[in-house]
């Protein structure tokens, strides 16, 4: 892959949307080099060596906490998590005082998770530390998108030009909002599918197809990335039954079979729920590549705080 | 004895009385004893009013001053000072206060808290129902016999079409508006902010126009089933104005008002996640804006108000899910509407002048918002060249939540006299 000459000039990442093509570019090739380090006996590299990354987890998190901790412990970062459910006020603080607290310690980074939408951008305000988002709401979660579009590039060899299917709940999805930009970015086309309940209003101005038919999703498609369905959407009144929302949005074996090509790689950003919205044939099956999602998970996080640290380096 | 003033060379406008031109005006006792051309000061207090505009005194009917309950936000004495540094003398407070003002205790405490401060003259809104709970009518009767001059719910709908209804027909009675504030909050529910393109790029819960307009509708109908007066409180939609606009011309008694803010900004500003920016009903489509103005054109708006709604930064720096819904504005809503309606010519100076004066004095049924000679002088000199820039720290106002910090605007109002007493003066209170 041939080196970007771009260089990193953001204090945060806070979304793809910011992004230039040149930036996700960046990000991918650093991340292609930090994916060896975790091959290795020692699975460590100096580059974070005294820095101080804290981990603010305000909604729960397994695979992104986990993936972004032993990222940093792999650059030889000094890692603090603080874990807590939903927003600030529920610890009678505001999100400011919170950044400020945390600043006011000497963090030289923080890794926010939280279940409001723009809650890291206001973070970022208050703070001189860089933030990175690790998904704010239904709005963004950046280094998920980043990892799926580096499973792909991996993969397939390269983005442009490939279709991309996005399946489920686009509506409450962050990573179906950061995929959408990041693909687009780079030229791919990007369909979406669902229910029209959980299809989001406008989201064809972005520049993606919209289909409500699982089959017209499914063909031509060169990656299918399936969403996690949550359960607590049916009773929201979103779709009538989980039955019903299997038998039209599940992607089996069958499906798959009928109408997409031979060569389809399918995602899934996590947790599966198994036999809902993809069958267990399928997530285990040879097209599936989300374990290799997870793997890659780690290089990205790394290579996203390695990019942030040199902003902090440079000034 | 108080001060004469003479008020000289300003362009007197006064829409009640169609009047347009170059008057002196000379305030005796608290009243307007003369207009005319050229009169003598006889040891009057002197303004020059050259090149500026002499106007009655603003009426702004919607504002929430908090108090009591929310002292920390506003007070009573905190929110007729701002008024009076914008250019209102009277204002009109919505019922949410805590206790609600739904009944004559709190009524009654507002204006003698206000009378107190001889600023801006306060006019009680009292809820329509008790508690603002929207299932039992409070006791209208006794809010108007106690100074209310209106009754509204604010900040939700009525939400039962037949309690809504009988309090039409009920607040009919007594001559009483009923201020709607128009959302069907089974359709906006937990929305934040407008449903739209913005909505889906920020992943947050959106408010779509119809949640607004199907109250209206509703509201219209029940209008014409009982004959009362629906006011529709900030409309914010070109679904809203367009229902509005079609009932007035089948002679439905109606009226409505619009805020600074949704002629001002639109959904694109809550990009950056600023939580100033988030207000109830939420600000809305370049699309709408144009109708807004439109309506405001026509006639089909007949009022400006500012939807006062202060808010602490403690509460705003918040995630913007969680932070309250509301700006602070009634000291740039003058500001405001120059720039939007003036400038580019959408309304004339006596247009504009109408929709902050004599529009909501019959409203509210004051006997304000005209300049006539034995009437009380209440009066508000704008400087329409005047350019200023909007500082933090020169709000007066409590609270300093609005967007609309740092920004530089042309036109300011620089005197207010109330009861012919000035209480502004070179834009100090």
């Amino acid at each position: 892959m041939a080196k970007t000459s771009v260089k990193w000039t953001k204090k945060d990442l806070l979304g793809i949307e910011d992004l230039s093509p040149e930036e996700i570019t960046l990000i991918l090739d650093t991340a292609k080099s930090f994916k060896e380090v975790s091959e290795r006996q020692v699975k460590k590299v100096p580059a974070l060596r005294g820095k101080t990354i804290a981990h603010l987890f305000l909604e729960p998190s397994t695979r992104t906490r986990i993936s972004f901790e032993l990222a940093a412990k792999r650059l030889s970062a000094d890692t603090i998590g603080v874990s807590g459910s939903g927003s600030s006020i529920l610890k009678g603080e505001t999100l400011k005082d919170t950044a400020k607290n945390i600043e006011a310690m000497k963090v030289d980074m923080i890794i926010v998770r939280h279940s409001s939408s723009g809650a890291p951008h206001a973070l970022s305000k208050y703070v001189s530390a860089g933030v990175l988002n690790a998904g704010d709401g239904s709005h963004e979660h950046p280094t998920q998108a980043l990892l799926d579009i580096f499973t792909i590039r991996e993969k397939k060899g390269k983005v442009a030009g490939l279709n991309v299917s996005i399946i489920g709940d686009i509506a409450h999805s962050r990573v179906a909002r950061s995929n959408i930009w990041g693909l687009l970015k780079l030229g791919a086309n990007v369909t979406i599918c669902g229910p029209k309940t959980l299809i989001p209003l406008g989201i064809e101005k972005l520049g993606v197809k919209v289909t409500y038919n699982l089959a017209e999703a499914l063909a031509g498609a060169d990656v299918v990335n399936v969403l996690r369905i949550q359960l607590e959407r049916q009773k929201k009144g979103l779709f009538p039954t989980i039955r019903e929302y299997i038998m039209n949005y599940g992607l089996t074996q069958e499906a798959l079979g009928r109408f997409a090509k031979k060569d389809v790689l399918v995602m899934h950003p996590g947790p599966v729920n198994r036999g809902i919205e993809i069958s267990q044939e399928v997530a285990d099956g040879l097209s599936s590549v989300i374990l290799e999602q997870v793997t890659n998970g780690v290089a990205i996080r790394m290579a996203a705080m390695f990019l942030l640290s040199q902003y902090k380096a440079g000034k | 004895m108080k001060e004469n003033i003479l008020i000289k060379n300003g362009r007197l406008i006064d829409p009640a009385n169609e009047r347009d031109g170059v008057f002196d005006v000379l305030i005796e006792n608290g009243l307007i004893a003369k207009i005319g051309r050229g009169l003598k000061n006889n040891g009057a207090t002197v303004i020059d009013a050259k090149n500026k505009i002499v106007a009655p005194g603003l009426i702004d009917v919607h504002v929430h001053l908090r108090q009591p309950g929310r002292e920390d936000e506003e007070t009573i004495l905190s929110g007729c000072r701002a008024a009076i540094k914008g250019g209102f003398t009277a204002i009109a407070c919505m019922p949410n206060t805590t206790p609600t003002c739904d009944g004559q205790a709190t009524a009654k405490f507002i204006i003698d808290e206000a009378k107190r401060h001889k600023l801006a003259k306060v006019f009680p809104v009292g809820a329509i129902t008790k508690k603002r709970e929207g299932k039992e009518l409070s006791e209208m009767a006794e809010l108007k016999s106690s100074g209310c001059v209106a009754l509204s719910d604010d900040g939700d709908s009525v939400p039962d079409a037949s309690l809504m209804r009988r309090a039409l027909e009920y607040a009919s009675v007594f001559a009483l508006p009923i201020f709607e504030h128009c959302e069907d909050k089974t359709l906006s529910e937990g929305g934040c902010v407008n449903e739209g393109f913005v909505s889906t790029l920020l992943g947050l819960k959106g408010i779509p126009n119809k949640s607004e307009s199907i109250i209206i509708q509703r509201d219209i109908a029940l209008a014409e089933l009982t004959g009362g007066h629906i006011h529709i409180s900030h409309v914010s939609t070109a679904e809203g104005a367009e229902a509005i606009r079609q009932a007035k011309q089948k002679g439905v008694r109606l009226s409505a008002e619009v805020t600074p803010h949704h002629l001002a900004l639109t959904d694109a500003c809550c990009k950056t996640f600023d939580t100033n920016t988030k207000v109830n009903p939420p600000l809305r489509t370049a699309e709408d804006v144009a109708a807004l103005k439109k309506a405001l054109q026509d006639g089909t708006i007949d009022i400006i108000a500012s939807d006062h709604a202060p808010h602490l930064d403690s509460e705003k720096d918040l995630e913007y899910d969680q932070a309250p819904f509301g700006m602070i504005g009634l000291e740039t809503t003058v500001a405001v509407a120059i720039s939007e309606l003036i400038e580019p010519k959408i309304l004339s100076w006596p247009e504009l002048i109408a929709k902050l004066t004599i529009n909501p004095a019959r409203l509210l049924g004051l006997d304000l918002g005209t300049l006539a000679e034995q009437k009380k002088a209440d009066i508000t000199i704008i400087d329409p060249e005047q350019k200023w820039t909007y500082n933090k720290e020169d709000i007066v106002s409590r609270s300093k939540n609005t967007p609309f910090i740092g920004w530089q605007f042309k036109g300011r109002v620089t005197e207010c006299l109330v009861d012919g007493r000035i209480v502004l003066a070179g834009t100090c209170l």
